[in-house]
C-alpha cells in the first residue's frame, strides 16, 4: 500500500485530530499529516469538508471522511487486521458509543463553557464538569471490568474519545487552579489516564501540555474582540 | 429465553418513532412504553439516568439511550433487512449526515419555522442551505439508503414528516418542491412504506400540538 494513499488533515493542538491518528497508530497504518495552518483553512480542507471545513478530515484514498469519532468507527471497520477498537458484542458497542457523544455533547461542552465564563457562570461549569468526571468514573468501572481501560485489555473507542482531551484538561486545571482528575474522588480515572498517555499509540501525537498552555494564550488573544468560537 | 424488547418514548417525538420504525423495518415485536415528558416514570429514570430523556430501549433488561446509538445497536442485533451498509465508505457517509441532521438542521428548521421575524429571512436562508446539502446528497437515489430505507432515511424522519407538518402549522414555508424536488420526492416515498406510515403521529394532533407548544398560527403576524 501506498503511503500517500492515507493522509490526515489536521493542527496539534486539536483533540478531535488525535483521534484519528491515534486509531490509525493502533491499526499500525502509515498516514501522511497535513498540519493546517492556525487562523486559515487550505483548499484541501475547504474541498474535503465543504459542509463543515473543519479538522480532522482522513483522505483515504481519494475519499474524505469527516468527524472525528466517525472517522476512527471507519479507521476500525477498514483495517481489520489490527486490533479491534470496537468490542464485538452490540450491547458493549452501544455503551462505548452512548459516552463518546456525552463527551462531546455535554462534558466537553462544559469544559468549553468553563473557558471564557466568570463568576456564578463558572462556578456552574466547574459543576457540570466534575459531575461529568464522576459519571464517567463510574462508566469506567462498568466498562473496564477491572481492566486498564474503557475497551478492556488495550484502548477502545471510548478511551480515544475522552482520552484525546486529557491534554485540555491539565491545561484546565492550571488555568483554573483546580485538580479536575482527583485521586480522591476519581482514583480509577486518574490511573486510567496515565496509562493512556503512555501508550504506544498515543505518546506521539499527545501534546505536552506546557505547548498547549502556550497555545492556549494564543487562542485567547485571537478571540478577545472576536466573536465567541462555534464549534 | 423469551425476548424482551422496551421502547420508551413519546408519541409525537422524532426521535422515539425512529427507534420504532427501525424495529418495525426489521419486524421486531416490541411493547411500547408512553411517557409524559412533564412528569416521568421511575422507569425512564432508572434507564437513562443521565440524560432522563426518550427514546430508550431496552433489551431484556439492558437499557441503550440515544436515537442513532439505539439504531445502530437494533441494526447490530438483528441482523434481517439491514439499515446500513456494509461498506465502511458508505456507512461513514450515512454516519455523517445523520450526525449532520441532528446538530445542524434540527435547530436551523426551528428557528426558520418559528423565528421572530427580524431573524426569519436569515433562519429560512439557513436552513434552505442546509437541506440542499441534503438535496444534493440524494442524488438519483429513492431513498438516501439507496433501494431501501437505511439509518440515515430513518435519521431524516424530521425532514421527512415533521418538517411539514412544522410548516403547516406555522405558516412557513421551507421545504418546496420548486427549491427541492429531490426532497420533495423522497418524503412522499418515504412516508409511504409501510413500516414508516404505521410510526407517524396523527398529522393534525401533530399540527394542534405544535400550535399550542409554539404558539403558532394562532395569532396573525
Amino acid at each position: 500500500m501506498v503511503k500517500n494513499d492515507v493522509k490526515v488533515l489536521g493542527a496539534w493542538p486539536s483533540p478531535y485530530v488525535m483521534r484519528p491518528r491515534i486509531a490509525l497508530n493502533i491499526k499500525s497504518v502509515n498516514y501522511e499529516f497535513l498540519e493546517e495552518t492556525f487562523g486559515s483553512k487550505s483548499e484541501l480542507l475547504l474541498q474535503s469538508n465543504p459542509v463543515h471545513k473543519k479538522i480532522p478530515v482522513l483522505i483515504h484514498g481519494d475519499k474524505p471522511i469527516c468527524e472525528s469519532m466517525i472517522i476512527v468507527e471507519y479507521i476500525d471497520e477498514v483495517w481489520t487486521s489490527g486490533p479491534s477498537i470496537l468490542p464485538s458484542d452490540p450491547y458493549d458497542r452501544a455503551i462505548q458509543r452512548f459516552w463518546a457523544a456525552y463527551v462531546d455533547e455535554k462534558w466537553f461542552a462544559a469544559m468549553k463553557g468553563l473557558r471564557s465564563a466568570q463568576g456564578e457562570e463558572r462556578k456552574a461549569f466547574l459543576d457540570q464538569v466534575t459531575e461529568g468526571l464522576a459519571l464517567l468514573e463510574e462508566a469506567f468501572g462498568k466498562c473496564s471490568k477491572g481492566k486498564a481501560f474503557f475497551g478492556g485489555d488495550r484502548i477502545g473507542l471510548l478511551d480515544i474519545a475522552f482520552g484525546s482531551f486529557l491534554g485540555w484538561l491539565k491545561v484546565t486545571e492550571k488555568l483554573n487552579g483546580v485538580k479536575l482528575l482527583d485521586e480522591a474522588k476519581t482514583p480509577g480515572l486518574v490511573k486510567w489516564a496515565e496509562r493512556f498517555c503512555a501508550d504506544a499509540a498515543v505518546k506521539s501525537v499527545m501534546p505536552e501540555t506546557e505547548k498547549l498552555l502556550e497555545f492556549s494564550k494564543v487562542l485567547a488573544a485571537k478571540m478577545k474582540g472576536a466573536p465567541p468560537p462555534k464549534n | 429465553m423469551a425476548e424482551e424488547v422496551l421502547v420508551f418514548g413519546a408519541w409525537g417525538s422524532p426521535f422515539s418513532r425512529r427507534v420504532e420504525m427501525a424495529l418495525k423495518l426489521k419486524g421486531i415485536e416490541y411493547k411500547y412504553i408512553e411517557e409524559d415528558i412533564t412528569n416521568k416514570s421511575p422507569s425512564l429514570l432508572k434507564y437513562n439516568p443521565v440524560h432522563k430523556k426518550i427514546p430508550v430501549l431496552v433489551h431484556n433488561g439492558k437499557p441503550v439511550a440515544e436515537s442513532l446509538v439505539i439504531l445502530e445497536y437494533i441494526d447490530e442485533t438483528w441482523k434481517d433487512s439491514p439499515i446500513l451498509s456494509k461498506d465502511p465508505y458508505e456507512r461513514a457517509n450515512a454516519r455523517f449526515w445523520a450526525k449532520f441532521i441532528d446538530e445542524k438542521c434540527l435547530s436551523a428548521i426551528f428557528k426558520a419555522c418559528l423565528g421572530e421575524d427580524k431573524e426569519h429571512e436569515k433562519a429560512l436562508e439557513e436552513a434552505s442551505e442546509l437541506l440542499q446539502f441534503l438535496e444534493n446528497e440524494l442524488k438519483e437515489k429513492r431513498y438516501f439508503g439507496g433501494e431501501t430505507v437505511g439509518l440515515l432515511d430513518i435519521a431524516a424522519n424530521i425532514i421527512g414528516y415533521w418538517l411539514g407538518v412544522l410548516e403547516e402549522a406555522s405558516g412557513a414555508e421551507l421545504l418546496t418542491r420548486e427549491k427541492f424536488p429531490k426532497l420533495c420526492n423522497w418524503a412522499n416515498e418515504f412516508v409511504s412504506v409501510s413500516a414508516i406510515k404505521e410510526n407517524l403521529p396523527p398529522r393534525e394532533k401533530l399540527i394542534a400540538y405544535m400550535r399550542n407548544r409554539f404558539g403558532v398560527g394562532t395569532t396573525s403576524k
